[in-house]
């Protein structure tokens, strides 16, 4: 049977706002759930980077112990208010956003870390990163010594590489290659860490500034190596003031 | 003689909820009828998830739900859906579903949501689903329907559950992230002389392909099936 023209508007109304009300019901209903996900994710991350995060640990409080934030720009000064006066917390910036600014405009939070018992003295610094893997975006945290001179730690996440290959940054395995790295070159100049092409690659290679790669997935090393680079360059002037007023 | 038949009475009513014929509806598609197999349909995420098993877990069930439940909502509205743009109508279905999939696993499985999302929307473009509603759902009743859904949602199950059984057991030496080869003693180390070396072919889609081809040889060679 041909339905009239009439027929099919209304029938196509009808569905649209019948399967976009079910839609918007539940987002709206589950929305609060999912940012509490978003958040506890990304303190798991944060706490990631500098220490085990077991299923059965308390994320929340575990945090509000270990770790103090603070926003810093792209000279490396302390922002505490934006433009219109309100207060900048390190844990609200969006590092997806900032990262679609230029580089002198962004904000860049610094969460420091003071021990897994929460100590008087920083035993870290953690520095979010963000930057292009094959498929979308990728980034991660990084655990650097009070110096910003050697990699203590890190964590990676992706959005969307492949699962087995690209999607490996997420392993604790490949994070681990990392661990004890160092950014400067013996100059002092800044050559960043850089992962290698193909798996195993002779200890010949690994040296203080390359760790081992991840076989199948050249782009996303790259675009890793990219990331890092990128932020560590960014964040450089934070650390030539507090080695600057450490000095003092 | 004359010819004249009678005409036994169509009992419709009273059909049992597991009869012969609704068993068969649910368990053709495992074997003889199956998606992926057989049909060669949903190739694209049986090479794309494969590689381990927890992963795998998750899609299947995201995939029965929404082909269970696309059937079922195409059936309940078919005699009312205008079969000029009764495409449409599916995918509109299928995309709702596949939404609430989605945001549901952001909710409570965070961490298999960033894994997965990207696949969880391309069930949207999952043959098999679109092909169950245009074949089966457009034409039977409600209850049919879903049953046809389970059906061919566990066909499509059983097969990438088990191209990533062994893709994780090669590819990674382990099972749901339990490392089996080190278990069983063949460490990194080695263990009189042998250790297990990762199959580095089996993480990536090339080592689907060889497993789902040994897979359908193994099915047609065993239900004597041959492609016309």
């Amino acid at each position: 049977m041909q339905q009239s023209n009439s027929y099919i508007i209304i029938f196509s109304v009808i569905l649209t706002v019948v399967l976009g009300g079910l839609l918007a019901a539940t987002s709206v209903g589950l929305g609060p759930i999912q940012q509490k996900s978003v958040e506890l994710d990304t303190k798991k991350q944060i706490l990631g980077a500098v220490m085990d995060v077991d299923s059965d640990m308390d994320v929340l409080a575990t945090y509000e112990k270990v770790i103090q934030s603070e926003v810093v720009d792209y000279q490396g000064n302390i922002v505490t208010e934006n433009s219109e006066g309100n207060e900048i917390v390190a844990e609200d910036v969006n590092v997806e956003k900032e990262f679609e600014k230029a580089p002198e405009d962004r904000l860049y939070p610094v969460f420091k870390f003071f021990g897994k018992n929460g100590g008087e003295e920083i035993e870290s610094y953690i520095l979010p990163v963000y930057g292009n893997g094959l498929w979308d975006n990728i980034w991660g945290y990084v655990a650097l010594d009070t110096q910003g001179k050697t990699i203590k730690g890190a964590v990676f996440a992706h959005a969307g590489e492949t699962p087995g290959l690209g999607a490996r940054i997420t392993e604790s395995e490949v994070q681990k290659r990392f661990e004890g790295k160092e950014l400067y070159n013996d100059q002092g100049e800044l050559v960043s860490v850089k992962m290698l092409k193909g798996e195993n690659n002779p200890p010949s290679k690994l040296d203080a500034h390359h760790v081992d790669g991840m076989s199948g997935a050249t782009i996303t090393g790259n675009g890793l190596n990219a990331m890092l680079e990128n932020y560590f360059s960014h964040y450089k002037s934070y650390f030539n003031k507090k080695g600057a007023t450490a000095s003092l | 003689m004359s010819t004249e038949t009678v005409d036994k009475p169509v009992k419709q009513e009273s059909e049992a909820l597991l009869s012969k014929r609704r068993k068969k509806i649910v368990s053709d598609p495992l074997n003889d009828d199956n998606p992926i197999t057989i049909q060669v349909l949903g190739i694209c995420s049986a090479l794309a998830v494969t590689t381990q098993m927890k992963p795998t877990m998750v899609m299947s069930i995201a995939v029965i739900f929404v082909i269970v439940f696309s059937n079922l909502s195409i059936s309940l509205i078919r005699k009312a859906i205008p079969n000029r743009v009764r495409i449409i109508v599916q995918l509109a279905v299928i995309a709702t579903l596949v939404t609430l999939v989605n945001e549901v696993l952001k909710a409570f499985a965070y961490d298999m949501y960033k894994e997965l999302s990207v696949f969880v929307g391309l069930i949207i473009t999952n043959c098999i689903i679109m092909g169950r509603l245009e074949a089966f759902a457009l034409g039977n009743k409600p209850y049919d329907s879903v049953l046809d859904g389970l059906g061919s949602g566990l066909g499509y199950a059983w097969i990438i559950l088990a191209v990533a059984f062994f893709r994780e057991l090669f590819g990674s030496g382990a099972v749901f992230g339990f490392e089996v080869f080190e278990a069983i003693g063949f460490s990194k180390e080695g263990w009189m002389g042998v250790d297990y070396q990762a199959n580095g072919i089996m993480v990536t889609p090339v080592g689907a392909f060889f497993i789902l081809g040994l897979i359908i040889w193994v099915q047609r060679n065993k239900t004597g099936y041959v492609e016309h």
